[in-house]
């Protein structure tokens, strides 16, 4: 075992130790034992994961390019059925792990401050250190079945989260509906390993007839077929279009081609086990349609909000669809479904934001919008560039969270932007930050001259998906191109909205909250500036490695590009036209801002208070809550009701023992003893039934 | 130790143990035998887990077929014949481990009749262990509806208000489910000329018959699982039943339907098992979403509960019924998984019902600012409940599921509308109970749990998690009668 899989395993474990020792041991170890035990934790676990992240981006890309796997324990071993618990060790982890363990690591640091005043400050530390472990678990795992292990695992840190402040009905029903709205998706994604197990049926002599998947399972003698959750296993099959037998079917196929029934339809097998998987990943990253649970969950702590809601637990869904390239990369419609919803969901999410008033709620709709440019990225087959803004989004939204909380904090926990207003001059350094973090979110930087590297993190990855959505062939291709222009436009207006709302003008807050105003302590104030030198550098520095010269030698086979896919390469021959729009888009949104919230500020007053249907629509979201709450929650009730007082109560009980006694009643009056004397009858029962038995063993005998 | 006779030992330990505290009372009057009897219970049923372990590491798993068999001829085609493959020695397993956890905990919690109740429960556990252990359809039909009678007494004498009203249902319900067996029984006697179990499993009956048999253990066997739609006498039961008999029938008896199907229905009867496939998916289905639904507008802990385990047990039909060995496995290892997490879910709710006397959801609210450690152990359980990963319920129903996908995507996708449904219903109730403010001043000086619940609890907690994280632990075991099930109905 090399020093890799040494820090891989501290990496992994140390959360996990952190998040069992201050949960456990809280009444022990007292609020600062368990923070410090735990923050002490999770940074070694980061300066690991850093270690190993920079070794690989920096060094020879060898030992985590290829990919290899610790296997830890069995876990579920049915058959053909096998899923370990295991690292699993390559780029894409290495990659997370470092994103994860990071973002964790300041925002347990930032915590410190921030929930200095809590009573339960060892029970919130104890769940960030559970989350970050339950994170680490999901991206290293080297199956299926731990991926989805850790994908419910950050669901339940998240719930706990979410409810942390336990006696804040808002903050309860937030959580719920957190966890059942993920729940939906997990369930696509559980159907989607069932589809995946249905599929992948490898007969023997299609692999003893290939030979390029490893020997080892030819050993596992007397098995007909081999079925396979292992993500090395699954991808092989896939890659190298073997011959499956879907269960039932009449005879072996190339698993590309290969179809079965699912709900009375005759579909490709591939394509629907990517949409089933995707429905996974629309839940976790809170997708157009399973995008409600989001903005609600913005009721947790704001650290929260920073690390499970912006930088990390949201990016799952997109980690998943880029571990699963080689899947995508043989679809039609599945991919062309992600494109559609990542679009769309880029544009939606950012016209909400316009006209959201509370500080986290605006960085929420934005965080579901960037999501929304991964996943159309990831459709058209730019994994990589995916990846890319899912590492740089990492840093700037996390900065952009915390510096609203450091905001929320120095206002005594106000939210509302339309109570702020002037305030960098109480916290100069907070303004600052918050400044960086908008550069990068709104994607400055200069167009045209990318060898310089000059620009702002966010400008790097998200003109590297602007472009690639121009560049695809794919038939998506320009409704994801116009609605990503259009996004970033409106992006740069709700940010410089946010900034001159909270910093700029006169300030709105009550004279009281304004003089006490103040900037964060350093313990919060050090992650702020450590996150903005990420916000700042992370994409000028990786851009060669994530998505240029050197994406192949940096990804190896973490990421799989089918042959015919080049459009990571065709991006750069986009015209130039092409790369200023988005910088077009960030200024006229900038210009916008300033005109509406610096130079006209009563105009957008007025139009709030005057409402209009645009407006009432925007800031209501879409209505979406109001749908759902109608047609499921409502429907479930109503359901539940009938089924209860109707089913149970008047049909099953009244048509049987209810009805039985009735009738009994009716005829004899004789059943009500049997009331009293159940007991007795029964044991006559018993007894006359061993009478009967007894009769017909004798007949039996005579008969014999 | 091989020429003891384990399986009888475990079987009637406990009889004895009755048979002392009975023998004390006669002689020494209720004072001395109430006092006497709760230690007596524990010891014996403790010693009846040692035993039953004992078995379970002399059981090899590699082997196929019964095991630990112990035969004596009775009359003429009916023997004495005891025997256990991995599915059977895992369930006498649970029960003997149940067991103790449940005299223990009714130490404080039953009050009258002491020596009544202990011996209620030791009768209790004798015959749950004998269904189990029992390789002749005579022996078994006794253990199986003898099981009833001490179950009758523990919620006829110790229960609720309306207990006359659950158990007069339950005695419907299950009488129409003996007759029809017994009925079903008798004709294979007298085809046949023996009960033996491995006999019966061999002898091929022609398919016409078969159905009408398959349908008559269905009867039995439905109603004690409970499936939808004879369902409606369990909610009833729990609610009247003191703790422990709740845990004892959530936690064992339901099993018995299951184990009835994967003894009985699938080896002797495979033509009409696979005929009926299509009716138990849409029954199993039907039971998850719409067990689903009601647990979700109850208003009584009890009663969510009871058909949550409605719902649950709708997994292990499904499993079954899918006849592949994902889904037989995730079947039994879903009926062990719901023992020790329905069995912990009514222990948490008696800990506070015998603080308050009462189940009502609405009278609860905020008991998280009084018992921490209670919180966190209902959450644990209530996840577990949901079938979250790493605990023993998410192995179970996924194995459950995948087994069901092979058989029919319809079936799986219909189960897992269920999946999302219980995350609804768990953590609604768990909202309402245990976070949000305390308003009901008459929970002010609740006290968190006692060394003797946090225990109990714990133990149960470390099975939940142990399961869920090395399932394999199970899956070695009951691999073997496993694929002897798959052969026996030719898949």
């Amino acid at each position: 075992m090399g020093w890799q899989d040494l820090a891989a395993l501290l990496i992994v474990f140390a959360p996990g130790v952190a998040a069992v020792t201050a949960g456990l041991g809280q009444r022990f170890l007292g609020d600062r034992g368990a923070m410090a035990i735990t923050t002490a934790l999770v940074v070694s676990a980061a300066l690991a994961a850093g270690t190993l992240f920079f070794k690989h981006t920096f060094g020879a890309h060898e030992g985590a390019a290829h990919g290899h796997t610790i296997v830890l324990a069995r876990w579920i071993d049915i058959g053909t059925f096998i899923a370990n618990w295991a690292i699993r060790v390559d780029t894409l982890s290495v990659v997370m792990m470092f994103v994860v363990t990071s973002v964790s690591a300041l925002v347990h640091i930032y915590s410190i401050g921030y929930m200095e005043e809590d009573p339960h400050r060892a029970r919130f530390f104890s769940y960030l250190s559970l989350f970050t472990f339950a994170m680490l678990m999901l991206v290293t795992s080297d199956n299926f079945v731990q991926l989805f292990f850790g994908w419910e695992g950050v669901g339940l840190a998240s719930y706990l989260l979410i409810g942390f402040w336990y006696k804040k009905a808002s903050a309860n029903s937030a959580a719920i509906k957190a966890f059942v709205v993920n729940r939906v998706g997990d369930v696509g994604f559980a159907l989607g390993i069932m589809a995946l197990v249905f599929l992948i049926q490898v007969p023997q002599a299609s692999i003893a007839a290939d030979g390029t998947v490893a020997a080892t399972y030819l050993q596992q003698a007397g098995i007909e077929t081999f079925s396979s959750v292992q993500f090395e296993t699954v991808f092989a099959v896939i890659q190298n279009n073997l011959l499956v037998q879907p269960i039932g079917a009449l005879q072996a196929v190339p698993v590309q081609s290969a179809s079965f029934e699912f709900l009375g339809q005759y579909v490709y097998g591939l394509e629907i086990v990517g949409i089933l998987l995707f429905i996974g990943a629309m839940g976790k990253s809170a997708q157009f349609l399973l995008h409600t649970w989001l903005p609600d969950a913005m009721e947790g702590p704001t650290p929260v909000s920073a690390l499970i809601h912006a930088a990390t637990m949201v990016t799952a869904g997109v980690f998943l669809v880029c571990r699963c390239s080689t899947i995508y990369e043989f679809t039609t419609v599945a991919a062309m479904i992600i494109t559609l919803v990542g679009a769309v969901t880029c544009f939606f999410a950012a016209t909400v934001g316009l006209a959201q008033n509370d500080i986290k709620r605006v960085i929420a709709y934005s965080t579901c919008s960037q999501l929304g440019y991964m996943f159309f990225a990831a459709g058209l087959g730019a994994y990589q560039a995916a990846m890319f803004h899912l590492f740089t989004h990492a840093f700037f939204k996390a900065l952009l969270f915390l510096s609203a909380g450091a905001v929320i904090h120095g206002l005594h926990h106000e939210q509302d932007m339309r109570r702020m207003g002037g305030l960098w001059k109480k916290m100069p350094l907070t303004y600052v930050m918050m400044l960086l973090g908008t550069l990068a979110l709104t994607g400055v930087g200069l167009p045209g001259v990318e060898q310089a590297h000059v620009g702002f993190a966010g400008f790097f990855s998200k003109d590297a998906i602007i472009e690639v959505a121009y560049a695809s062939h794919d038939a998506l291709g320009p409704l994801a191109f116009w609605l990503s222009i259009g996004a970033a436009f409106l992006t740069s207006f709700y940010s410089w909205r946010l900034m001159f709302m909270t910093f700029h003008g006169q300030t709105r807050a009550d004279h009281h909250a304004y003089d006490d105003a103040h900037d964060a302590p350093w313990v919060m104030a050090l992650p702020l500036i450590l996150l903005a030198v990420g916000a700042v550098l992370a994409g000028g520095v990786f851009y060669d490695a994530f998505v240029d010269h050197h994406q192949a030698d940096f990804w190896g086979s973490a990421i799989f590009t089918a042959p015919d896919n080049h459009v990571l390469h065709d991006r750069h021959d986009v015209p130039f036209w092409v790369l200023l729009a988005p910088a077009g888009a960030w200024i006229s949104g900038l210009l916008f801002a300033t005109y509406f919230y610096i130079l006209r500020p009563a105009l957008p007053r007025r139009m709030a208070a005057n409402g209009g249907p645009l407006h009432s629509f925007l800031s209501n979201k879409w209505y979406f809550d109001e749908l759902y709450s109608f047609v499921f929650v409502r429907g479930a009730a109503l359901l539940g009701d009938l089924f209860w007082k109707v089913g149970d109560r008047k049909i099953i009980d009244g048509l049987g023992p209810d009805g039985a006694t009735r009738l009994a009643q009716a005829g004899a009056g004789g059943l009500s003893r049997l009331h009293t004397g159940y007991l007795f009858h029964y044991a006559l029962v018993i007894l006359l039934s061993a009478v009967a038995f007894g009769a017909a063993v004798l007949f039996g005998q005579a008969r014999g | 130790m091989n020429g003891l006779p384990l399986l009888s030992l475990t079987t009637f330990l406990p009889l004895a143990g009755a048979l002392v505290v009975t023998a004390l009372r006669m002689a020494g009057g209720a004072r001395l035998a109430d006092g006497a009897s709760k230690p007596i219970a524990l010891i014996v049923s403790l010693a009846c887990l040692v035993v039953s372990l004992i078995a379970l590491q002399q059981f090899d798993p590699s082997q196929s077929g019964f095991q630990l068999v112990e035969k004596v001829a009775w009359y003429d085609g009916v023997s004495y014949h005891l025997g256990v493959d991995g599915m059977a020695i895992l369930l006498v397993v649970l029960t003997t481990a149940l067991t103790p956890l449940c005299i223990l905990w009714s130490f404080k919690s039953v009050e009258e009749r002491v020596s009544d109740y202990m011996i209620a429960f030791l009768v209790l556990e004798t015959l749950m262990i004998g269904v189990f252990c029992a390789l002749d359809l005579m022996l078994f039909y006794v253990f199986f509806e003898g099981g009833l009678i001490p179950m009758f007494l523990i919620i006829g004498v110790w229960g609720g208000k309306n207990r006359l009203y659950a158990a007069f249902k339950f005695f419907l319900y299950t009488l129409l489910g003996s007759l029809l067996l017994l009925a079903a029984m008798i004709y294979m006697y007298v085809t046949v000329g023996t009960t033996d179990v491995q006999t019966l499993q061999d002898y091929p009956f022609d398919p016409g018959v078969q159905t009408w048999l398959w349908l008559a253990f269905l009867a039995s066997f439905a109603v004690k699982l409970p499936m939808w739609p004879v369902h409606t006498w369990l909610p009833d039961a729990h609610v009247e039943a003191p703790t422990a008999g709740s845990v004892i029938l959530a936690g064992v008896l339901l099993k018995m339907g299951g184990y009835g199907f994967l003894r009985f229905s699938l080896p002797m009867f495979p033509d009409a098992s696979i005929l009926f496939q299509p009716l138990m998916f849409i029954l199993s289905v039907t039971a998850i979403i719409y067990a689903s639904l009601v647990a979700f507008r109850q208003t009584d802990i009890k009663k969510l509960i009871a058909y949550s385990s409605v719902a649950h047990m709708g997994f292990v039909t499904l499993g079954i019924f899918a006849f592949n060995e994902a889904g037989i496995q995730g079947a039994i290892f879903q009926m062990i998984s719901h023992g020790v997490i329905s069995g912990a879910l009514f222990f948490c709710v008696g800990v506070i019902y015998d603080r308050m006397h009462t189940r009502e959801i609405a009278f609860y609210g905020g008991l998280v600012h009084r018992m921490p450690v209670y919180a966190a152990l209902f959450m644990l359980f209530s996840m577990a409940n949901v079938g979250l990963p790493g605990t023993s319920g998410f192995v179970g129903e996924l194995m459950t599921m995948v087994g069901g996908f092979q058989a029919s995507s319809w079936a799986a996708a219909g189960a897992a509308v269920g999946v999302i449904l219980s995350a609804v219903y768990m953590l609604t109730l768990y909202r309402r109970t245990v976070f949000g403010e305390m308003t009901n001043e008459k929970l002010f000086d609740i006290r968190d749990v006692t060394f003797t619940e946090f225990f109990i609890l714990g133990l149960l907690a470390v099975f939940a998690l142990g399961l869920g994280v090395s399932p394999s632990v199970v899956f070695d075991i009951t691999e073997g009668s496993t694929r002897d099930i798959l052969q026996m109905i030719g898949k």
